[in-house]
């Protein structure tokens, strides 16, 4: 593309012609031959972006900078790959079938979302942050939600808080659920995936009977829930708990103790706990490496102190302990959500405060204040004093975190979210190195990134 | 819960809010020493970096007496897993010079976060190994998430719309 016509270019690149850049114009972003990159930069790609401060984790002499470009290949995986889960884009280079190094490009689906949130009030944040973590949507209302509240200083009434807990672990099930799906089909597995799919389905037509919706359920709001859960929801939740946990043993049977899986996934993707605590890594990537760090159980929020729960650790790091994590969790929630039935509170399920919380349809014909309140919550949106707060919860991919600035108006001054998989997308180079290619689907896949999360 | 161990550091430390024990405002000489501090005391993790840009929002009362405040903010949020505590630093960066210290070699994980900051808010790092947009195209001008960014002014923004953005 060096012979360019000029009256062909746009005309911003011939009055800056140094935005002219190689075929995608995306130079920079890419990975180059070795030709074209610093030796140092070879070597810090070649180990990932590893150099801790204390000591080498990766042994120099292993890295074999020398090699030449006429060995290597550096190719495309993705953005339309069905194996990136989504918009991810690898360029690999790879020897033969071993990955040697690699990036990740990412931005495919990036839309803007914090500077959206920046226009929208506290109300309609909820519909924001919700589009981001499009498999766990309600943690990522709860973040938002719990950020909000912690700024307006309100206290939650417990069903809210329990109703909350519930969704959350329901929606942890139909998310580790999509995952164990789609890790069935990366590594071959067929019916592993309709599986996921159909149990994830039981899930989700209860949250469209409870929210309205599938997804994107904006059902956690600041304040609060937007509903009470329907008539016979303990029926419902009864028979999800029990399908699921009877179904979780088929899975046992299908893939746990399979060879063929088995060797596709153990000692595959090693990750160590320094590593993983080094590139931030946090959830079931981090529990993986034996670092028993789980937010509900280590800073509880919500009423997680008030159940009980199994924290479930791995040990070498693999694709395999990895897996067995995600199995075990959605064990562990389906025992939360029955201690849920159990002591799910009666009362209010969302906060008595007028000024935070719409009021009931029925008031709005026959008291002039509610009528107010209603007008000026859904138009204005309610104030929130001035300050600053992060506040992390565990979702299924690890912390995610929402920084959230206010300048004493309806609106965000700035929301940041910390996304799990946007983080823990940097563990990629790590996994694949010295892997083959066709382990790399498997690496991906474990690590669980959700695209839309990653580009916000 | 007692005090993290600062070390040399003299900078304005604040009583932290909602699940923060401490609030921290070095300014950017102090900034990268103060984290490896932090870091040697067992603050094992960086759990989060992101940038702020307080335009039309200068007098904020988040920032204690005697931060000199300027209109960037850098905060990250430090995370201690054997101590179960989180620390947050927030660091002050001026328009005319947005350059602060890179905490890669610290921290490797910041290096997408800090490539992020530096791409909506054209915050730079010093000795950031790879400090390439991450979230736009490479060849995108301005730093979208400055509050003097304006919205809305080309209704479709592809890479090859031509004329001003």
């Amino acid at each position: 593309m060096s012979s360019y016509d000029e009256t062909e270019l746009p005309a911003r690149i011939i009055e800056r012609p140094e935005w002219s850049t190689k075929e995608t114009s995306e130079g920079a972003q890419e990975l180059f031959e070795r030709d074209e990159t610093s030796r140092e930069q070879i070597f810090r790609e070649a180990g990932s972006v590893l150099r801790m401060p204390e000591g080498p984790v990766l042994d120099a002499s292993q890295i074999d900078v020398e090699r030449s470009d006429d060995e290597t290949m550096i190719i495309n995986m993705g953005p339309q790959h069905p194996s990136t889960h989504g918009v991810l884009r690898l360029m690999l280079e790879l020897d033969g079938e071993v990955v040697l190094r690699t990036k990740s490009v990412i931005g495919y689906l990036h839309t803007g979302m914090e500077k959206q949130a920046e226009e929208l009030t506290y109300v309609q944040g909820c519909t924001n942050v919700t589009r981001m973590d499009y498999l766990s949507p309600l943690h990522n209302e709860l973040v938002f939600s719990l950020a909000t509240e912690a700024l307006i200083g309100v206290e939650m009434p417990e069903r809210a808080t329990w109703i909350r807990m519930l969704m959350c672990e329901l929606n942890r099930m139909s998310s580790h659920l999509m995952w164990m799906a789609t890790n069935g089909m990366d590594l071959g597995s067929t019916s592993m995936m309709i599986y996921g799919f159909r149990e994830r389905e039981m899930i989700l037509s209860f949250f469209e009977k409870t929210t309205g919706l599938r997804m994107n359920n904006n059902y956690i709001r600041p304040g609060g829930v937007a509903a009470d859960l329907p008539d016979g929801w303990e029926d419902d939740v009864a028979v999800i708990c029990e399908t699921i946990l009877a179904r979780t043993y088929e899975y046992d049977e299908l893939l746990t103790g399979q060879p063929i899986f088995r060797d596709r996934t153990e000692g595959v993707g090693g990750l160590s706990a320094e590593e993983a605590l080094a590139l931030s890594v946090t959830g079931p990537l981090l529990r993986s490496t034996g670092v028993p760090w789980d937010l509900r159980r280590v800073q509880p929020y919500l009423a997680y102190d008030q159940v009980e729960f199994d924290v479930i650790v791995g040990t070498y790091g693999d694709n395999f302990d990895r897996y067995a994590i995600r199995l075990a969790e959605i064990r562990e929630s389906i025992r939360i959500v029955r201690q849920i039935l159990d002591k799910m509170p009666a009362g209010p399920y969302r906060v008595q405060d007028a000024k935070v919380t719409p009021p009931p349809r029925g008031r709005i014909d026959t008291s002039m204040e509610a009528l107010i309140h209603h007008f000026k919550i859904f138009t204005e949106g309610f104030k929130v004093p001035e300050g600053e707060v992060y506040v992390p919860v565990e979702s299924p991919r690890g912390e995610i975190g929402c920084y959230l600035v206010s300048d004493g108006s309806s609106k965000p001054y700035r929301m940041h979210i910390r996304g799990p998989s946007f983080v823990n997308l940097q563990v990629l180079p790590t996994l694949l190195r010295g892997g083959l290619m066709s382990d790399a689907v498997a690496c991906i896949s474990s690590v669980d990134p959700v695209m839309g999360e990653v580009d916000r | 819960m007692s005090d993290v161990a600062l070390g040399a550091f003299q900078g304005v430390v604040a009583a932290g809010g909602i699940g923060v024990d401490q609030v921290l405002f070095p300014n950017r000489s102090e900034y990268h020493g103060l984290v490896a501090q932090l870091r040697a005391t067992g603050f094992e993790m960086c759990a989060d970096l992101c940038g702020v840009d307080y335009l039309t929002h200068p007098g904020r009362s988040s920032v204690p007496a005697g931060v000199a405040i300027e209109r960037f903010e850098v905060v990250v949020n430090l995370l201690s897993l054997s101590m179960k505590r989180r620390v947050r630093v927030r660091v002050q960066v001026p328009e005319a010079d947005p350059v602060v210290d890179s905490l890669f070699d610290l921290y490797p994980g910041t290096e997408a976060m800090e490539r992020e900051t530096f791409d909506l808010l054209g915050i730079r790092f010093t000795g950031h190994p790879d400090l390439t947009r991450i979230l736009m195209p490479e060849d995108w001008e301005g730093h979208p998430l400055r509050k003097d960014y304006g919205t809305g002014r080309v209704p479709v923004q592809f890479k090859e719309v031509p004329g001003p953005r």
